[in-house]
């Protein structure tokens, strides 16, 4: 049982959770920093706690005071979103220990999946086809060069301890090798507190597509199709989409087979993700697992009809997954656009400060996921996703004709966003015609 | 001439990466700034001598501040 929840995030997803509680009778807590005192999510819940200074570190990261702020409170269990936490093993252990239901899969998974080169050995072990590179994270320079003159070049550097693009470096050639491994070293420090990095083979001109996945602790294991989330800028989505366009009925079937034997092979319970690099000949190979809720997650709700949020809680409470494998399917496509305060005239610089008017869009298929209104400030202290512009329709077509009225009727004044740039994503003829890989932002296939 | 460089966007002071008496070349980053989970380096916009770093670390600085004094 699970009466309220506590959600140990802030923006877009804190208000997600909540209107999910709120469908199912649960009761809600936020927890906010002195940055957010005003913030929207912060008036959503019943209940609104504060948990410190505006730095991340001090406030929505520190267990400490999430906890007390739960026991303060009443919650009986924790949402904790995406980013900040939601990866974080020891603080699902924690939960547990402290008596709260933590909304996602176990620690043990968490642990396992987390470390990214363990996930690589176990998801291998598994059967799932992985890039060539190191099993083991790499001592220095210079076994880096080893490994990539056996697998070739270019190769990239990944952080061991952290996925979701942080800390990625692409090595072209040997000579920007030491800058390279110097760089992803520091990045993973700074992000994970653990600066290892492992080498994987690069693939040039590949699709990013994933499956979600979702089990429940009765050892049922479903998947909920793929999304297409190759329109990335420093590793990071910008535009998401399901079902994938032009994905051949193979390839398809391959990845979600793929990932129902990956996430079963763990015994994974709960909302996840299996992340998957499709080569230009169909082949793929396993990326990575996220263990938690993705911020693209409404792309397959709306594409599916089912709602993941509501699902992870009736599931966190102990019940039987309500979803049978054959009934999901993908009845509609479904594409999302994120809006963050970024000037990508200026390569994707922050763009922070006080968002002076905003008007969003609305109509048949057309779903948005704010986090901030008009008054709201941009802090510099956190991601800078100000919302998410959701189409659906029962053509890719019809999708994208709404997708692209939706982002012309966007209004943002005050800071600089990413919507130029996504309606000339939306209406390029390389991505209307799904052709789409990982490198094409930064090869400058939508430049003004 | 002395010159002063300005942070060309708001974020808070990660890392001061070089000190007064250094000699940086066109492009050295002379700070590097976190806004948004981002590093975003602040760099000389002409080789020269550091002649005096005005931020400290963990520091908010809005766009257009000095940040630095190149000589």
């Amino acid at each position: 049982m699970i009466r309220t929840v506590l959600v140990a995030n802030r923006g877009e997803i804190a208000r997600r959770v909540f209107r999910a509680c709120r469908r199912l009778g649960l009761g809600t807590v936020a927890v906010y920093s002195e940055a957010d005192r005003e913030a929207p999510h912060v008036r959503d819940a019943d209940r609104a706690i504060a948990i410190g200074p505006a730095p991340a570190r001090e406030s929505y990261l520190d267990v400490a005071r999430l906890l007390e702020a739960a026991r303060a409170s009443g919650a009986d269990a924790i949402h904790p979103g995406y980013g900040f936490l939601s990866e974080n093993w020891r603080f699902a252990e924690a939960c547990r220990r402290a008596g709260l239901t933590f909304i996602g899969p176990s620690a043990e998974a968490i642990r396992r999946m987390g470390d990214k080169t363990e996930a690589r050995r176990l998801m291998a072990g598994a059967g799932l086809p992985v890039l060539a590179g190191s099993a083991e994270p790499v001592a220095d320079a210079g076994e880096v060069e080893l490994i990539a003159r056996d697998i070739g070049y270019p190769v990239i550097l990944k952080a061991a301890a952290g996925g979701g693009g942080i800390g990625m470096a692409r090595v072209g050639t040997p000579t920007e090798l030491p800058g390279a491994f110097a760089t992803a070293t520091r990045r993973a420090q700074a992000a994970f507190g653990r600066g290892e990095v492992y080498v994987e083979k690069y693939l040039e001109r590949a699709r990013h597509i994933e499956v979600q996945v979702f089990g429940d602790a009765h050892g049922t294991l479903v998947h909920l199709h793929e999304r297409e989330c190759s329109i990335q800028r420093r590793h990071q989505k910008l535009v998401e989409e399901s079902p994938a366009p032009h994905l051949p009925a193979a390839t398809r079937q391959g990845l979600a087979a793929a990932a129902v034997v990956g996430a079963r092979s763990i015994g994974y319970v709960n909302a996840g993700t299996m992340e998957f690099l499709v080569a230009e000949d169909g082949g793929f190979h396993f990326l990575e697992m996220n263990t938690r809720l993705q911020v693209e997650h409404p792309v397959t709700e709306e594409a599916t009809g089912f709602d993941l949020v509501v699902e992870q809680l009736r599931v966190a409470a102990g019940e039987r997954l309500a979803w049978r494998q054959e009934d999901i399917v993908q009845r509609r496509a479904a594409l999302e656009c994120r809006v963050y305060a970024e000037d990508p005239a200026k390569g994707f610089l922050p763009s922070p400060g006080r968002v002076e008017r905003l008007a969003l869009p609305s109509g048949d298929g057309i779903r948005i996921e704010s986090g901030v209104e008009a008054g709201s400030v941009v802090s510099v202290h956190y991601d800078p996703l100000l919302f998410k512009l959701v189409a659906a329709g029962p053509t890719r077509e019809a999708a994208l004709d709404r997708m692209a009225r939706a982002l012309a009727g966007c209004v943002v004044e005050g800071v600089r966003t990413t919507i130029p740039f996504l309606r000339r994503v939306i209406e390029s003829e390389a991505f209307r015609e799904g052709r789409v890989h990982t490198q094409m932002i930064e090869q400058g296939a939508f430049n003004a | 001439m002395p010159e002063e460089i300005k942070a060309h966007i708001t974020g808070v002071v990660y890392q001061v990466t070089a000190k007064p008496g250094d000699r940086v070349q066109a492009g050295d980053p002379v700070v590097v700034l976190e806004s948004m989970k981002m590093e975003i380096p602040v760099e000389a916009p002409r080789a020269g001598a550091v002649q005096e770093i005005r931020v400290k670390e963990g520091q908010t600085v809005q766009e257009g501040d000095t940040i630095a004094v190149l000589a």
